[in-house]
């Protein structure tokens, strides 16, 4: 692999060489590394681009890291990836998207990634998105995630794009069991022309299902975002739905959440609030020595860590 | 040494009305504690903000060590040596206790730096450090983590807008021996803006300001006797009352 490659997977793997445990590397559109262990497997599909991670019932603490990375003008990249996830195990997942696009061709990657997650079992996947290049070409990224949560499991999610993504089209969909919990992180900094769109949909199926959807925003320069969310409560039920953008510049966010109450025992929150940085708090920074601009940089990277 | 002269102030009020907050206020402040006080609304708060560059004085000149910084923006009167501690301590999504902290020492600070500040103020530091600068701490802790900030500073003019407000009783007397140990420690200037008796009473010098104007400036012991002796014909029917239960 070449350097610039190298460094992408550093940005949104932490991986420096090889990482521990199951991995599965894909750079400009072919498999360039994998390894599997005892517990998990990493199989190509036949039908189609991608790849199936099955990860036995009752494994604990292993790590699967499975990045992207596109450094080649112009590429179309299509992939489907399936996890399932064994009954009881407690793994965590990395995936992530790094571009960089120096050309003046289109570089798109669209990844959908499906959970099947078994009973009892508990999955940290954690996503990050990342662009560079100077190229005019558009780096362009639209993750779709599908979760199935079965009886007592639980999945955290954290996604982050925080640089150099033209646009984005996020589309998450899940259906939670019953004892099962869904909890959602997302981190988003737009900035220049850039447009990012993002999608939830929860169905709180079975009895007790819980879910939290949070999602922190920046937008700045003349970036645009829509946020969507849907939680639909069809049973006794717990949900929570929190968008919060801080707006800079001459950027335009706008959040949509919904929630659909469809049993009598299912308690549904949505909050929303954008608004550019208080003018209180530039001012405390201020105080303690920092130049506008620099309290500015703190407000908004303590937001979005 | 920090010296207001002819300082004024005035603000549009709602009606349009422009009103006259302070009016020709000269003050200097030596090294030491100083206590400033007054009935509410009587322009203390905007004289704080005035000194910490926040509002622009309409009239007057504010001399630091004897340079000019009346013109100089907020940023640049702290880093000369000016902290404030807001009346109103202001909440921040994401920051937490220690990035206040560590942003308000100027460098980085460890977790075991940043603690003894906050054990200063009466805060178990474990409990809070990690902590989110948000609607989920209480009026009191704000208060106490702004507190520290201006600590962690550390600069020769050290001004507080009303630093008992919001902290319990339970708290308070801890407060005072926060304010004894910065006026042995510091050198420079404690300024505080205070209604509270035991903290005037730990003052070299009080201040009264009233209407917009400083009514009386002086020692402690030529200022107190007769503020206390003014106020209290209500305190003194209260206290006959009491007597009276009793």
């Amino acid at each position: 692999m070449q350097s610039v490659e190298q460094q992408l997977l550093k940005i949104i793997a932490d991986m420096d060489g090889t990482p521990e445990g199951a991995y599965n590397i894909r750079a400009n559109g072919t498999a360039a590394g994998r390894q599997t262990t005892a517990n998990i497997d990493i199989k190509s599909k036949t039908d189609k681009p991608g790849i199936d991670i099955v990860i036995r019932p009752g494994t604990k603490g292993e790590t699967v890291h499975i990045p992207v990375v596109i450094s080649q003008s112009g590429l179309n990249d299509l992939v489907y990836n399936d996890f399932y996830i064994g009954e009881n195990a407690d793994v965590t997942i990395m995936a992530g998207c790094g571009i960089h696009n120096c050309g003046d061709e289109e570089s798109r990657h669209d990844g959908i990634h499906t959970f099947y997650v078994g009973k009892n079992a508990h999955v940290k996947y954690i996503e990050r998105h990342y662009g560079e290049g100077d190229g005019t070409g558009g780096k362009n990224m639209n993750p779709t995630t599908v979760v199935h949560l079965d009886e007592g499991s639980e999945m955290e999610m954290e996604t982050t794009q925080i640089k150099g993504i033209d646009s984005t089209k996020r589309m998450t969909r899940a259906v939670v069991g019953k004892d099962a919990s869904l909890v959602i992180h997302e981190k988003l900094m737009t900035h220049g022309e850039q447009h990012a769109e993002t999608d939830f949909t929860v169905d709180l199926n079975g009895e007790n299902a819980g879910t939290n959807v949070v999602s922190r925003a920046v937008a700045k320069d003349r970036s645009t975002q829509v946020f969507r969310s849907n939680i639909n409560g069809n049973n006794l039920c717990n949900g929570h739905t929190e968008c919060d953008a801080i707006l800079m510049d001459q950027a335009k966010v706008c959040a949509i959440p919904e929630i659909n109450a469809n049993h009598l025992d299912a308690a549904l929150i949505h909050e929303a609030a954008i608004g550019k940085i208080a003018g209180e708090q530039l001012m405390k920074l201020m105080t303690l020595g920092l130049s506008e601009r620099e309290a500015e940089e703190e407000i908004v990277n303590g937001f979005l860590k | 040494m920090l010296e207001l002269e002819h300082i004024s102030f005035s603000a549009e009020s709602e009606n349009g009305e422009t009103k006259e907050i302070l009016q020709d206020i000269s003050l200097k402040f030596e090294d030491g504690f100083i206590a400033i006080t007054g009935p509410n609304g009587g322009g203390k708060s905007t004289l704080a903000r005035v000194i910490a560059g926040i509002h622009r004085p309409t009239a007057g000149r504010i001399l630091l060590d004897g340079e000019d910084i009346t013109d100089l923006s907020i940023t640049e009167r702290a880093r000369r040596g000016i902290s404030f501690a807001f009346q109103q301590p202001v909440r921040f999504k994401g920051l937490t206790v220690q990035d206040l902290i560590r942003l308000a020492a100027g460098k980085d600070i460890t977790v075991g730096e940043a603690c003894d500040y906050l054990s200063q103020v009466g805060l178990c530091a474990r409990d809070y450090i990690g902590r989110e600068v948000n609607a989920s701490l209480s009026g009191g802790e704000l208060k106490r983590i702004e507190i520290a900030t201006v600590l962690a500073r550390g600069t020769k003019i050290s001004l507080f807008d009303e630093p008992e407000a919001g902290i319990d009783l339970w708290s308070f007397g801890n407060l005072i021996h926060v304010f004894e140990k910065m006026h042995q420690n510091l050198g420079g200037s404690i300024l505080i803006i205070s209604h509270q008796e035991r903290i005037l009473n730990i003052a070299d010098k009080v201040a009264v300001i009233s209407g917009g104007k400083v009514e009386a400036y002086g020692a402690k012991e030529d200022i107190l006797p007769e503020l206390l002796g003014a106020v209290p014909s209500v305190c003194k029917v209260l206290n006959d009352s009491v007597k009276g239960v009793e």
